[in-house]
């Protein structure tokens, strides 16, 4: 079910001839790409091809070695971080905290006091706040989905997520695709990398494909994207 | 520039000798040490140097911290090295002199203790350069080169008054100096710092190319055509 | 700062929680104590002399190993890219640490001293008020140092031995500062009016330094 793109929408991430070299190792070698508002992107890619490496640049982790990222129209990604979500395979969590402890302390990260926001949050994702058993103790599938609650936190215009199906049972991953729609929906734009996009299938809007540290190609048709890459 | 060099190691290793020759047959024998004090000519100008060498540091890891600028970084490192060098001649001469003339191997002179924590601080500084990784390196380095040399002069007043505190022998003798020792102390500093600047060029030119050589290497990899193009 | 606060509360609770890490200290603490008392047996008269030097040797030691551990369980799950990408400011997560990890030392301090003074039959003959003074000041001068190049030894190869070896050259002001007033007042020899000093000096400076530059490490790449 995916959208035609709208030609008249502002970009709201904007890449320029991006270049990230890890010493002799360029991990992209010249990313030019625009992601529009409201769109879930999947990011796709054999390993290596540099798509972790992008999403930090998008998220500010990293910094280009050439190029630039505009985000919400600013090239200082730090200056619009209130607007960003951010999601890797580690949980970025504390493993000793209950999943409740560990959003109310990330949320005074970003001057939220209201703790209903984080209950509400946590509900979103499907998990329950009551649950006081600490994260480290968690299922894979349920980790991920708080750690999807914390990046969620800032209520962020955008949410970056590498691989946040990564070893997740099917079940809960279906869930948070879904959940992922609707905030889609709701008007955020998403970027997804992962190695399973038979997961995106019918949700994504486009599926962006990466080799090399190069963007190859991009198209919103599904069956042709996975069909060159078997 | 560089047909300069070769001139310029020569006028070095003649003032070189020049400033040996003073030091070891011209100047006067010293009244009460005899002929090994002569080693103060050599330990004092070195001592000179390396403070010198470790002010640059400071300056150029300044500059790097304001400006990102790649040669700040080399001079830094430069710096920092034959800096070493010379702490390392100041810490081994001094033992030297102090043994035949005042028994003993060590004291916590004022300018060998100096020298031995500011020996301590540069080698710390070029290890952290060495382990750490390298798109970090000179960022850090320099920070730390900043800490060190804030510390400086708190190491100087802590020794100063623990010397008031608890009177230790003095290397190298305090009180005034004979006309003629001073002519050829400075003979001798000159010589020493054309060495240094000598040493400083050509490690300097090293540098620089090696890290252009890894930045042609990093272009090539980045400009290389991806094995199995789509 | 309330979000300095926050995190602060929240590592004292962490630490609480797991008392492994608290237990461990205690007792290596304890055991530091024991093996300098048995390597250094001196009479009364010595062991005023010698105890400041000592002391502070025993506490550098367990403060380091104290240190080590500032940001472990940040980097367990890659908890500071959730810093890094937050619009928190890198000194609130610095300060905190800082003050954790003195809380933490300071605690392992009281532990120490009353087995050295037993050990070592330790009067002050100089104004014992002092002491504190010195405690503190100097305790923070390892503190905030050893925080910050922990901090900065989360970059390199060779972790664990990167903090000391960074840390022990530029600290040998405020160790010998600490030394030499612990010795003044416990022998009442001297005054200990100009250590105490210097390591004010020594802390507002380096404070200083740390907060100014803290992000620039925490974000180095």
């Amino acid at each position: 079910m995916s959208k035609p793109t709208d030609p008249a929408a502002d970009p709201i991430i904007v890449v320029t001839d991006l270049v990230k070299q890890f010493g002799r190792f360029a991990a992209l070698r010249g990313v030019t790409a625009s992601f529009a508002p409201a769109r879930m992107y999947a990011i796709l890619g054999d390993n290596g091809a540099g798509k972790t490496t992008l999403l930090r640049a998008l998220a500010g982790l990293n910094r280009p070695t050439r190029g630039s990222v505009a985000i919400s129209g600013s090239s200082n990604v730090r200056s619009v971080c209130r607007e960003i979500g951010y999601m890797a395979h580690p949980s970025l969590l504390y493993d000793e905290m209950s999943g409740t402890e560990n959003l109310r302390y990330f949320a005074r990260l970003y001057d939220i006091e209201d703790q209903a926001r984080c209950t509400a949050v946590i509900q979103a994702v499907g998990l329950d706040p009551q649950l006081t058993r600490p994260v480290g103790q968690y299922s894979q599938g349920m980790r991920q989905r708080m750690s999807l609650a914390r990046a969620l936190l800032n209520d962020p215009r955008i949410l970056l997520l590498d691989e946040p199906f990564s070893n997740v049972d099917l079940r809960s991953a279906r869930e948070m695709v879904q959940l992922l729609a609707s905030m889609r929906d709701m008007g955020k734009t998403i970027l997804v990398v992962t190695h399973q996009a038979f997961l995106l299938e019918g949700a994504a809007d486009e599926f962006v494909w990466m080799e090399d540290g190069r963007i190859v190609s991009r198209t919103q048709d599904f069956n042709s994207a996975i069909a060159g890459q078997v | 520039m560089k047909r300069l060099f070769p001139v310029f190691g020569l006028l070095t290793g003649v003032l070189l000798s020049y400033a040996l020759y003073l030091a070891l047959v011209v100047a006067p024998t010293e009244q009460t040490m005899g002929d090994v004090q002569r080693i103060f000519y050599y330990h004092v100008p070195s001592a000179w140097t390396a403070f010198l060498l470790f002010f640059i540091n400071f300056v150029a890891s300044v500059v790097y911290l304001i400006r990102r600028n790649m040669k700040a970084d080399v001079v830094a490192l430069v710096a920092a090295e034959i800096g070493v060098v010379f702490c390392t001649v100041v810490l081994v001469t001094g033992p030297i002199w102090a043994r035949p003339v005042w028994g003993i191997w060590w004291t916590w002179d004022l300018r060998l203790t100096l020298t031995l924590v500011l020996w301590l601080i540069y080698v710390s500084y070029l290890m952290l350069r060495r382990f750490s990784s390298s798109g970090q390196t000179p960022q850090i380095a320099a920070v730390l080169a900043v800490l060190g040399a804030l510390d400086v002069p708190l190491v100087y007043f802590s020794i100063w008054f623990f010397r008031t505190q608890h009177p230790q022998p003095v290397i190298g003798g305090g009180g005034s100096i004979d006309p003629r020792m001073l002519h050829v102390l400075l003979i001798n500093w000159a010589a020493f710092s054309c060495l240094a600047a000598l040493m400083f060029w050509s490690r300097y030119r090293l540098e620089v190319l090696k890290r252009e050589v890894e930045d042609t290497q990093a272009l090539e990899a980045l400009l290389e055509t991806p094995r199995g193009s789509r | 700062m309330k979000l300095t606060r926050a995190t602060l509360a929240k590592d004292l609770r962490l630490e609480w929680r797991s008392k492994d890490a608290i237990n461990s200290m205690l007792f290596f603490a304890l055991l530091v104590v024991v093996i300098f008392s048995f390597s250094f047996d001196p009479t009364a008269e010595e062991s005023r002399q010698i105890a400041g030097g000592l002391v502070w040797v025993a506490f550098l030691f367990a403060a380091v190993v104290a240190l080590n551990q500032t940001w472990a369980r940040e980097l367990r799950n890659q908890v500071l890219d959730a810093y890094r990408v937050s619009p928190a400011p890198a000194n609130s997560l610095f300060l905190a640490k800082a003050f954790g990890n003195f809380i933490f030392v300071l605690m392992l301090e009281c532990l120490m001293t009353p087995l050295f003074i037993v050990f070592y039959n330790l009067r002050a003959l100089g104004p014992a008020y002092q002491l504190p003074i010195v405690a503190v000041l100097g305790t923070w001068a390892l503190v905030v140092n050893g925080t910050f190049f922990a901090a900065m030894s989360l970059r390199t190869r060779a972790r664990e031995i990167m903090l000391p070896l960074l840390l022990f050259p530029i600290s040998i002001p405020a160790v010998l500062a600490m030394v030499e007033a612990t010795t003044s007042i416990l022998t009442g020899e001297y005054s200990a009016r100009f250590w105490i000093v210097l390591l004010a000096a020594y802390d507002l400076v380096f404070t200083t330094s740390c907060l100014l530059l803290f992000e620039s490490v925490l974000n180095a790449e």
